[in-house]
């Protein structure tokens, strides 16, 4: 039995780390600006394209990760100062409508780039090799992606808490116009929020693709969908409550994609129900639960509206 | 509309709005006629009325409403599921349904009675997923709601409903817009209404549409998309208009779905992704959230651009011994792409804002009386 669950408890341990990575984008972002970023998916989506492109060019692996790093926190920058910044003071509505613009954008330019055909992710030493764990044989960025997303989170949370532009976050995401009279220069911290959201979604993008062979300009919608229900599920706003929901989404999507042969192995089912046809709707079933139940999520602060 | 002009004296701006409908209506008629039926005009308009219709439903829901709901696809496609698996002809349903022994149901319903049936079931499932969901705020709503369009997906691709669904086999052979073709008995066609039926169909919906938002109904839409705590206070109830609003646009939805299967000829839970409701979308933006016309008319420019005047984009294109830069598969997309941005940017309120056809011809009426 333990057999069987453990490869796919390990690869939900690996894609919940990864989407842990984008869904901080997510929640920072909805923290500040009250906006669910449709775009951050597709972001996270071009990190991936930006290194098969920088890879194929012959550069050293040395120099490529982080240019790749850096190109992706400027998108994310690019993307915020055109399309974000122009509707501050416009409904949410708006915003809204003009994320999925964005989105819609980035997957087409990345359609026309690539001409449409999957492209294949350059393998990356160190992290691509295979490992047997526990009589598991899986790839080494399965275990290096948990340590990873635990240490940048650590880093992620003593910015927030420690520093200056740490602070003037928190207070931006409690109240947008009186730290505004406060004299902290919103944009200039909204620009920080999103290249730090961008940086992170490009680390998850290696470590995502680094388990899959090719990206093609829709790979990023998925992800990027399932990292927002794990900011919700943990509290949108909220960064540690984001990292556990990942983990519990990943870990769960995992165990259903398995389902079915780890229920046939232990005898309770005799034909095999094509329960993994799931794996997605289960994401989204428990978005609409936890929605209903709780609407605040794990870790959320209760809001109130006033008219 | 209608109530105005039975109420007091015939605005001759609504008479011309319906003379101009009328126009349109007979110009595509006789078009189809003498144009070859191959011809790319009668693909955008079939696509194009598809389009408007659902446009028109999910503003009637977003714009009209203030309810910024993501699920269109998922009730297009719970129409265009329930449209195709009633109107397969018993006799093709061995050969659809080959991997699940032709299937449960072995009957067929006469077509207009599948798009009705297709509008109630994706009703009812709205009338489900909205008990829950319409008590969700602005952005939460959109997401669950896009959530639900993908677990729907997810569900009738399920191999265990194979019997009915085909599982996440395509489901074709149904009656299409040719049908509406009427043929003589060598079965060479005398009179085409491949293009003109859908166009009926559409408009016929629309039409319901226009009345809604004109009734008591509409105005108390109209009054939570303005201010929904206000709303309350003057007596609107809220939970019952917000779900009745669903319900309605998903009924159309579901119709416009059935329609998108007829225009295709086939249909597969696959394509029906986020994607697409973010084009329709898309198109709303464009036409002006709140405006039917601007709905219509964004539509067929959406699908008129998409597969018919852009294309060359698509191309490589030589101007004598010059090889235009730039132009090759994809560029069209992001041209498509580019426009929409702008529109979103700086031309918020679209092609129409919030006017109707009525309001222009009456705009252009008082400037040429003052000159």
């Amino acid at each position: 039995m333990w057999n069987t669950v453990f490869p796919y408890l390990l690869s939900g341990i690996s894609v919940g780390g990864q989407y842990a990575l984008i869904a901080i984008g997510y929640t920072m972002v909805y923290g500040i600006l009250r906006l669910i970023n449709f775009a951050h998916g597709d972001v996270f989506m071009v990190a991936g394209i930006v290194m098969v492109y920088l890879s194929a060019s012959g550069l050293p692996l040395w120099l490529v990760i982080p240019m790749v790093l850096i190109i992706t926190a400027l998108i994310g920058f690019v993307i915020e100062r055109v399309a974000y910044k122009p509707l501050r003071s416009a409904p949410r509505m708006s915003v809204m409508i003009s994320a999925i613009g964005v989105s819609y954008t980035l997957q087409n330019l990345v359609l026309y780039v690539t001409g449409g055909l999957n492209k294949m992710y350059p393998t990356i030493p160190g992290i691509s090799e295979t490992v047997m764990v526990m009589g598991a044989k899986t790839k080494m960025v399965t275990l290096v992606t948990p340590v990873l997303t635990l240490v940048l989170v650590v880093l992620l949370v003593t910015l927030i808490n420690k520093t200056k532009i740490g602070m003037a976050m928190r207070a931006v995401s409690k109240d947008f116009e009186t730290s505004q009279l406060m004299g902290i220069k919103i944009n200039s911290v909204i620009s920080a929020t999103f290249v730090i959201g961008s940086f992170l979604a490009g680390v998850g993008s290696i470590l995502y693709f680094t388990n899959y062979p090719t990206v093609i300009q829709t790979s990023g919608a998925m992800p990027g969908l399932k990292a927002f229900v794990a900011a919700v599920f943990g509290g949108i706003g909220s960064i540690p409550g984001a990292v556990l929901g990942a983990f519990i989404i990943g870990i769960m999507e995992n165990i259903i994609k398995g389902l079915d042969v780890i229920l046939f192995k232990s005898g309770l089912i005799s034909a095999p129900l094509g329960l993994s046809t799931f794996s997605d709707a289960f994401t989204f079933a428990l978005l609409i639960i936890i929605l209903i139940v709780k609407p605040t999520g794990l870790f959320g602060e209760k809001t109130t509206d006033k008219v | 509309m209608t109530n105005q002009i039975k109420q007091k004296k015939v605005d001759p701006a609504v008479l011309l709005t319906a003379l101009i409908i009328l126009c349109v209506y007979v110009g595509v008629f006789i078009a189809e006629q003498v144009i070859s039926p191959n011809s790319m005009l009668f693909t955008v308009l079939k696509k194009g009325a598809t389009y408007a219709l659902v446009a028109v439903s999910m503003n009637l829901l977003n714009g009209f409403t203030g309810i910024f709901s993501l699920g269109q696809a998922g009730f297009m496609l719970i129409g265009a599921y329930t449209y195709a698996i009633f109107t397969i002809p018993v006799e093709h349903r061995a050969s659809v349904y080959q991997y699940f022994n032709g299937g449960v149901i072995q009957f067929t319903l006469p077509w207009f009675v599948a798009m009705i049936l297709a509008g109630l079931v994706a009703a009812f499932f709205a009338w489900l997923i909205g008990l829950p969901v319409l008590r969700l705020k602005s952005d939460y709503l959109a997401i669950a709601t896009l959530g639900f369009a993908e677990i729907i997906r997810a569900i009738l691709q399920w191999n265990q409903l194979g019997p009915v669904t085909n599982g996440s086999n395509m489901l074709r052979l149904f009656p299409n817009f040719n049908s509406f073709n009427i043929t003589n008995a060598e079965g060479k066609v005398t009179v085409y209404l491949s293009t003109f039926v859908p166009f009926l169909i559409a408009g016929i919906c629309i039409a319901l549409i226009v009345l809604l938002l004109h009734s008591g109904y509409g105005r108390a839409f109209k009054s939570i998309r303005d201010d929904e705590i206000a709303a309350e206070a003057m007596g609107v109830n809220l939970a019952h208009h917000k779900q009745l609003a669903f319900c309605i646009s998903s009924f159309f939805a579901g119709v416009g779905g059935a329609m998108l299967a007829m225009y295709q000829t086939t249909v597969q839970a696959k394509s029906f992704t986020t994607a697409m409701t973010y084009e329709i979308l898309l198109i709303v933006v464009i036409g002006g959230i709140g405006s039917v016309t601007g709905s219509v008319l964004s539509s067929f420019l959406f699908v008129a651009c998409s597969e018919w005047w852009l294309r060359f984009l698509d191309n490589e294109q030589f101007i004598g011994d010059f090889q235009v830069p730039l132009l090759r598969n994809g560029f069209r997309l992001v041209v498509f792409s580019v426009i929409i941005m702008i529109v979103v940017l700086f031309f918020r309120r679209g092609i129409m804002g919030t006017r109707e056809l009525p309001d222009l011809l009456r705009r252009r009426r008082k400037e040429a009386g003052i000159k």
